[in-house]
């Protein structure tokens, strides 16, 4: 199986071929999407995505470090450090259960 | 945050937009990258950071409780790369 890599433009295909706004405005709105997401995380804030998993901000203290190349210790500064759990039915779907389709049931059209 | 505030937070700045537009639009990007990595593809969003499937053998795994040998199938997990202009925003300074 050769792996592919899925961008952007990929993203918006998939939004204008289920949503129906122009590819300009599927465009804007992949970017919108992801320029929420990020905001939220450099404010520190987790985002939680239902189905698919949740993005979590974490804090590094300073620790000792080593140069691979020359083995010299050099101090890595505290920094903060963005981790991805992928939720349950991310996992399943990974490995080939038929997981449903995200939707969002129950509201009124 | 969690989805239905995202959608919320989007919606309020389209206000041509329905919320259950909205809504579909983020479902279609969260299944378009699930679909992608189910298929063993790499989702990659500049920026951002990039998606991908990572393989783990089968192994004998032991239970912890009892100690009796237990065989674990192969599996593939979900793993995220956090993408170069992402962790510079994360410790941008004053930030």
């Amino acid at each position: 199986m050769a792996a592919k890599t899925v961008t952007r433009a990929d993203l918006c295909e998939a939004v204008y071929q289920k949503v129906g706004l122009s590819r300009t405005e599927s465009a804007s709105l992949v970017e919108l999407v992801l320029k929420e997401i990020t905001d939220c995380l450099e404010r520190g804030e987790t985002v939680k995505l239902s189905s698919f998993g949740s993005f979590v901000v974490r804090k590094k203290g300073q620790r000792i470090g080593r140069n691979p190349k020359t083995g010299k210790e050099v101090p890595i500064s505290p920094r903060r450090v963005m981790v991805f759990k992928p939720s349950a039915i991310l996992k399943q779907r990974i490995n080939g259960a038929d997981g449903k389709l995200i939707t969002d049931d129950g509201l009124d059209d | 945050m969690i989805k239905s505030e995202l959608v919320a937070h989007i919606a309020a700045q389209n206000p041509h937009l329905y919320q259950r537009d909205v809504e579909n639009i983020v479902n279609a990007i969260l299944n378009e990258i699930t679909a992608a990595l189910a298929r063993g593809d790499r989702v990659e969003l500049r920026g951002f950071g990039a998606f991908s499937v990572k393989h783990r053998p089968a192994r004998t795994g032991r239970n912890p409780r009892t100690g009796a040998h237990v065989s674990v199938e192969k599996k593939s997990v979900p793993f995220f790369k956090t993408g170069k202009e992402m962790r510079e925003r994360l410790n941008r300074e004053g930030a």
